[in-house]
């Protein structure tokens, strides 16, 4: 095969939404050599063609949807695109990505990455079947539920097979935590990317591609494939996810009272057992589910009976409550469950569903409604300010308000600011537990000390993708509740991360025991250059420096690397993690020096040397 | 004894890794648009069903084909496709009652499951067991019950003055 290039696709397809213009662009090798794809390719784009100071939900920002060489292959888990942008909900870069079947159907169209520009005067969707590419009409889905929307599509446009991403009506209103879904259940979902999706008038990207993926050493590149199945085959992660879904990380999370309850105020959730993966598997599974070339099924498919639904009350009745419907996932039943005291599995289940439905991330709006639980329950927000009353604990307040979220109706409006806008609105900043205005999942440092550091550095605002410090906490590496040994484990894995977003496979393959070692051949064999681990981890690190400089450019400070006043003073008062803070002041600056940035956090003129970025 | 692809839909997690093994053995590229073996999802009822040529004792496909280019792999008793032979006519594809035999986009021939020459990759693909090759006699009669319950219900239907 010589040295011609495979996995990528090697093109770009732009779309001027103002004007509907599209083109079809070359992606230069030396980026695709630098970046890998997904979200470091996806990375560079944005850092070259747009101003950090646009408004998130300005014309002028771009939204780019970006695979990897590896997605649409069997590598295992093969399945993911990630959306990059201005964050609507922190004004920061963000990397949101989704794995069901959207992103493998676009590589198959023929295209690498997708940069939609500008702002269609009306209500479009883009219909992309192969090299045809045409914006159109949209006004009849505008308005419309996810699910609606989806099977609207293949209706009017008589292609079953088409795949759809869109937006609810969440996203439409500008909902600052919107998300983009794809294949009706799985979500781009954090940072508010649904929202610049909607302030573009986009209501759906539908796409059917007839082409394929090729690979540039197909021998060697199966060979790479069936060892790292082999590397997962009988792994517990891999028993555990499958069986039992994420959710069965409930019981380890509050075993270390890292679980968190009640917008933080707790360590440990008393009704946690209502919530796990067996509660799930026993009382309300139907089938477990795959994404594209997944070899693990984390997915649940559930259903609520009947008489379960009748007890909420909304005004719209989403398809899917009738149906079998997916989730909850771990962080879904801890923001939705936990976090808002609520220990009702159908309660949470049918708020979940509406979250699909309408396109909402169920980690800000769970975390959201909790902190206004705690304002209620203060005493701050009364009665009248509310059509119901916001209790930890009650699922009917769950479920009707996140129906009012997405719709803005009454206090709705309020909490679909995201719950730092809405804590600094009504005076009480105190409630909002997130960082660069992004609420934190279901990961309470004081548990997991290492998560501190994770979460205040993380260039998208907080997120437990980029280092999942639970993991070594527990095994025995490192003590759960010391500082030692965090903030160096931080930076490592991150660039692991990053340059894992970039190939296109999922995450959960780490949780299978595939670390970058097994699916840096894959890379290899696919694209036909020789990728070592060691390069991976030098991209890793060149694209986090590359989304540090796009932040510092946006405007953010070393001031945006901090967590809330409640986890660096308030210790809590019972269980496994009574009496531990987390440490931050201790853990920053070793991260900044460890990763070469100054005493700003600014990376050094040397290390962006070092990493090929001395042009920025 | 002559084996035969046992596809079992309750195991079968919607994860087209054997819509990506049969593109791959058939054309050289990783393109489920392409595979012979597709897997249909019932998306509200959460099932999946892969599902492809079963190798009809009495091929409709065959008999229709007015250039006898679909033949019986003596090896394997695979019906497969003589690409050379084949006119594009697509009556095969009309004959099928399963909708098992598709063209190929570019030159407009049939094409079917050949069973890879006798070492299906859909089988091997699978991860979780849901596609097995197995000897006849050992797949299970998912057939027979349901023509059982098909024709009963039309002798019901028959009994009742054909309501």
């Amino acid at each position: 095969m010589g040295n011609r290039l495979g996995g990528w696709t090697g093109k770009l397809l732009r779309v001027d939404l103002s004007s509907g213009k599209s083109s079809v662009e070359a992606i230069p090798e030396d980026w695709r050599r630098e970046y890998i794809g997904g979200r470091g390719l996806a990375d560079r784009y944005l850092y070259e063609e747009m101003d950090p100071t646009v408004d998130a939900l300005s014309p002028e920002n771009k939204l780019i949807f970006a695979t990897g060489p590896l997605t649409g292959t069997p590598v295992p888990c093969g399945a993911r695109y990630m959306v990059v942008t201005k964050g609507a909900l922190t004004g920061a870069i963000t990397t949101s990505n989704s794995g069901g079947h959207w992103g493998p159907e676009l590589k198959f169209a023929g295209y690498d990455l997708l940069i939609l520009e500008g702002r269609a005067p009306k209500p479009s969707y883009l219909f992309v079947y192969d090299d045809v590419v045409e914006v159109r009409d949209a006004s009849q889905y505008w308005g419309k539920g996810v699910f609606a929307t989806e099977d609207g599509l293949r209706e009017e446009t008589g292609l079953p097979n088409l795949r759809i991403s869109c937006i609810g009506p969440a996203g439409e209103n500008l909902v600052r935590f919107a998300c983009i879904m794809n294949d009706k259940h799985r979500a781009a979902g954090r940072s508010g990317v649904g929202a610049v999706m909607g302030s573009k008038n986009l209501k759906a990207i539908a796409v059917r591609g007839t082409g394929g993926v090729d690979v540039a050493d197909p021998e060697a590149f199966m060979k790479s494939v069936w060892e790292m199945r082999a590397v997962m085959q009988d792994t517990p992660g891999k028993q555990a996810f499958g069986e039992l879904g994420t959710a069965a990380t409930i019981d380890m999370t509050n075993t270390y009272g890292g679980l968190p309850t009640r917008n933080f105020l707790q360590g440990q959730f008393e009704e946690y057992e209502n919530l796990n993966g067996n509660a799930i598997k026993d009382n309300r599974l139907v089938a477990n589910k795959a994404c594209f070339a997944c070899t693990i099924a984390c997915g649940r498919v559930t259903k609520v009976p009947g008489e379960s639904i009748e007890k909420f009350t909304v005004n719209m009745h989403p398809r899917n409550w009738k149906i079998a419907g997916e989730g909850p996932e771990y962080e879904t039943a801890w923001s939705l469950g936990a976090d808002c005291g609520v220990g009702d599995l159908d309660s949470v289940i049918m708020a979940n569903w509406l979250c699909n439905d309408l396109g909402m991330d169920p980690i800000s709006m769970g975390a959201t409604l909790a902190a206004a639980m705690e304002l209620y329950e203060n005493g701050v927000l009364t009665a009248d300010q509310v059509e119901l009353p916001l209790k930890f604990g009650s699922g009917e307040a769950l479920v009707r308000m996140t129906e009012a979220t997405a719709y803005r109706e009454g206090f709705g409006d309020e909490l679909a600011e995201g719950s730092k806008r809405m804590g600094d609105k009504l005076g009480h900043p105190e409630v909002f537990m997130g960082s660069k205005g992004q609420e934190f999942p279901a990961y309470d440092p004081r548990g997991f000390q290492g998560m501190g550091v994770a979460y205040a550095t993380c260039n998208r605002g907080a997120c437990h993708l980029r280092a999942w410090t639970p993991g070594p906490e527990t095994s025995g590496e490192m003590e759960p509740h010391t500082t030692e040994g965090k903030s160096e484990w931080v930076v490592q894995e991150q660039h692991r991360s990053t340059s894992h977003d970039a190939t296109g496979i999922c995450l959960f393959v780490g949780a299978a025991e595939a670390g970058l070692e097994t699916f840096v051949p894959c890379t290899a064999a696919a694209t036909g250059i020789p990728y070592t681990v060691d390069d991976f981890v030098k991209i890793g690190e060149r694209t986090w420096n590359l989304e540090r400089m796009w932040n510092l450019k946006a405007g953010l400070t070393k001031a945006d690397d901090t967590l809330p006043k409640r986890l660096l003073e308030e210790p809590h008062s019972a269980g496994p993690s009574a009496g531990v803070t987390v440490k931050l002041d201790v853990m920053l600056p070793i991260y900044y020096k460890e990763r070469g940035w100054d005493e700003n956090g600014v990376p050094s003129t040397e290390k962006l040397a070092e990493l090929g970025l001395a042009s920025l | 004894m002559t084996k035969m692809l046992n596809i079992i839909p309750e195991k079968c997690t919607g994860c087209m890794q054997c819509e990506l093994a049969c593109s791959w053995v058939q054309t050289g590229t990783f393109a489920p648009s392409k595979s012979l073996i597709r897997v249909h999802v019932f998306d509200e009822e959460a099932s999946y069903a892969p599902y492809t040529c079963l190798q009809c004792d009495e091929a409709w496909c065959m008999t229709a084909c007015p250039v006898n280019a679909i033949v019986v792999d003596e090896s394997g008793g695979a019906k497969v496709v003589m690409e050379e032979l084949c006119v594009g006519c697509h009556l095969c594809t009309i004959a099928c009652p399963f909708g098992t035999v598709f063209t190929l986009p570019k030159t407009g021939k049939a094409s079917k499951c050949n069973l890879c020459g006798g070492d299906p990759a859909c089988v091997t693909a699978c991860p979780t067991d849901a596609i097995e090759f197995v000897e006849i006699d050992k797949a299970g009669d998912w057939f027979g019950p349901w023509a059982d319950k098909v024709h009963g219900n039309y002798l019901e239907a028959s009994a009742n003055g054909g309501e």
